[in-house]
């Protein structure tokens, strides 16, 4: 049986691993490769590495930090931030990445969706989907999360699965570093409405909210700051996911 | 020890790459077919469609050297995509005919399985079983990400197998030849050291 991934999320800026609150506000938490290895080390299933710096320059870098990730990663290495085409994609994958992620290029021009699949394979295509709630759902937001779309978050996930991303990575937008638990009633509509896993990413405090995030339908947790201030470590989650019945790689 | 990985022209290569350098192996990429033939130590990595998977072996005129390896049990990596191709055709692609060194078919994941959902593509980290007489392989957890798999072990070979919904393949193996429906080179300490044991039994060959 498929067990719960931990993902830590590396946001990265110039070269550094930075955290945030709702998307702003960025402090410095280190380098990116000794993050990730460290992170491997303690057992996660998987790595993140989110691109947020807003210049030329900073995606040149991001390049070069998807590489030095890459040399001493030995787990699987998903990347997003300025997908805009096929050829980001292919940039990102040639450093080292093993999974793209997009999120706004995706909203504005859903065929990016169809073309990365088709190039790359639905395993490689991941979704990156913000979203907040509304008083009847829940909206997809985009450039991180400063604008609004009105589109509805379910019908989306739907379309952006049919269209061929073979992974959602669902960031509650009123979560997101409030440490206030994942929006678990998003994570079960949207898992409700999609076959491709669901990764659910916003708000963790603790191992508590990711056995909820589990039971509403996620595949994945992801977690960012409670890992990057060293209040827990990835051993100390999936030990106490597993001792809370929830089947992890050990 | 050098290795040859099969540059099938799908992005990627980078994570293979990297895990065989970690465990000191020197890598090279490689269209030519007389090297895919006769080069020591041979990787077919795999991301992307069956169709054009083979359609790019069969422009470098890469198959036939496939085969040839295989029925000549010289060693050899096949990893996820690469192991499909091994097979003589995949739901994936109706009608393109496979490598066809592994006489059976490549099914696709159903969403339901006596009610009970599992995700399509499976992705991430799932049980491997292997069988009593298999050498290379051990009892561990490794990393997949495929949407198409194999029911059985074909005859000849041994190997391990797990399950998503269904009963799989989880890997292959034969003397110096190993065939991964997982991705060993992403599965942590469990790739490195089985990496390493066919490295080091491929080099005694």
């Amino acid at each position: 049986m498929l067990t719960t991934r931990l993902i830590p999320c590396l946001d990265v800026d110039g070269g550094r691993v930075v955290k945030g609150v709702k998307f702003s506000s960025l402090r410095d938490a280190g380098d990116p490769a000794e993050r990730a290895a460290a992170y491997e080390a303690q057992g996660a299933d998987e790595i993140v590495v989110l691109d947020v710096s807003a210049t030329t320059e900073g995606r040149a870098n991001a390049t070069e930090t998807v590489r030095r990730v890459r040399d001493v990663l030995g787990i699987p290495l998903t990347v997003g931030g300025g997908v805009r085409r096929v050829e980001d994609a292919r940039r990102l994958l040639d450093a080292g990445a093993d999974k793209v992620a997009t999120n706004t290029a995706a909203v504005l021009e859903p065929a990016l969706l169809d073309r990365l699949a088709t190039t790359f394979g639905c395993q490689c295509t991941v979704l990156a989907l913000d979203a907040a709630r509304t008083a009847n759902g829940f909206e997809v937001v985009i450039r991180s999360g400063k604008e609004r779309t009105g589109r509805d978050a379910v019908a989306w996930a739907r379309e952006a699965a049919e269209r061929g991303a073979g992974e959602i990575v669902l960031t509650s937008w009123d979560r997101d570093g409030t440490r206030s638990g994942y929006d678990t009633e998003m994570l079960a509509a949207i898992s409700e409405a999609v076959g491709v896993p669901v990764v659910a990413s916003g708000g963790a405090a603790h191992a508590g909210h990711m056995v909820d995030a589990v039971r509403s339908g996620a595949s994945a947790v992801l977690a960012a700051s409670i890992l990057h201030d060293g209040e827990t470590t990835v051993g100390d989650l999936k030990r106490a996911l597993s001792a809370a019945g929830i089947s992890v790689r050990l | 020890m050098r290795v040859a990985v099969i540059d099938t022209g799908t992005a990627n290569l980078a994570s293979m790459l990297a895990a065989l350098r970690r465990i000191g192996a020197e890598t090279e990429l490689t269209r030519e077919p007389e090297v895919v033939r006769d080069a020591p130590l041979v990787v077919l990595p795999g991301v992307g469609a069956f169709g054009a998977g083979m359609a790019r072996l069969n422009e470098c005129n890469l198959t036939e050297a496939i085969a040839a390896r295989v029925r000549g049990e010289r060693p050899f990596l096949a990893v996820c995509l690469g192991l499909q191709m091994l097979c003589l055709e995949s739901e994936e692609t109706p009608g393109v005919a496979g490598i066809g060194v592994l006489a059976t078919k490549v099914r696709r994941f159903a969403d339901l399985h006596e009610g009970a959902r599992v995700t399509v593509p499976q992705l991430g980290w799932n049980e491997i079983v292997p069988r009593p007489d298999a050498t290379l392989l051990s009892h561990g957890y490794a990393y997949y990400a495929n949407s198409y798999y194999l029911a059985s072990i074909p005859e000849g070979w041994t190997g391990a197998e797990t399950e998503h919904g269904v009963r799989l393949v989880a890997a292959l193996e034969r003397g110096p030849m190993l065939a991964c429906q997982f991705h060993p080179e992403l599965s942590g300490p469990f790739g490195h050291d089985l990496l390493h044991r066919w490295l080091a039994r491929g080099a005694a060959c």
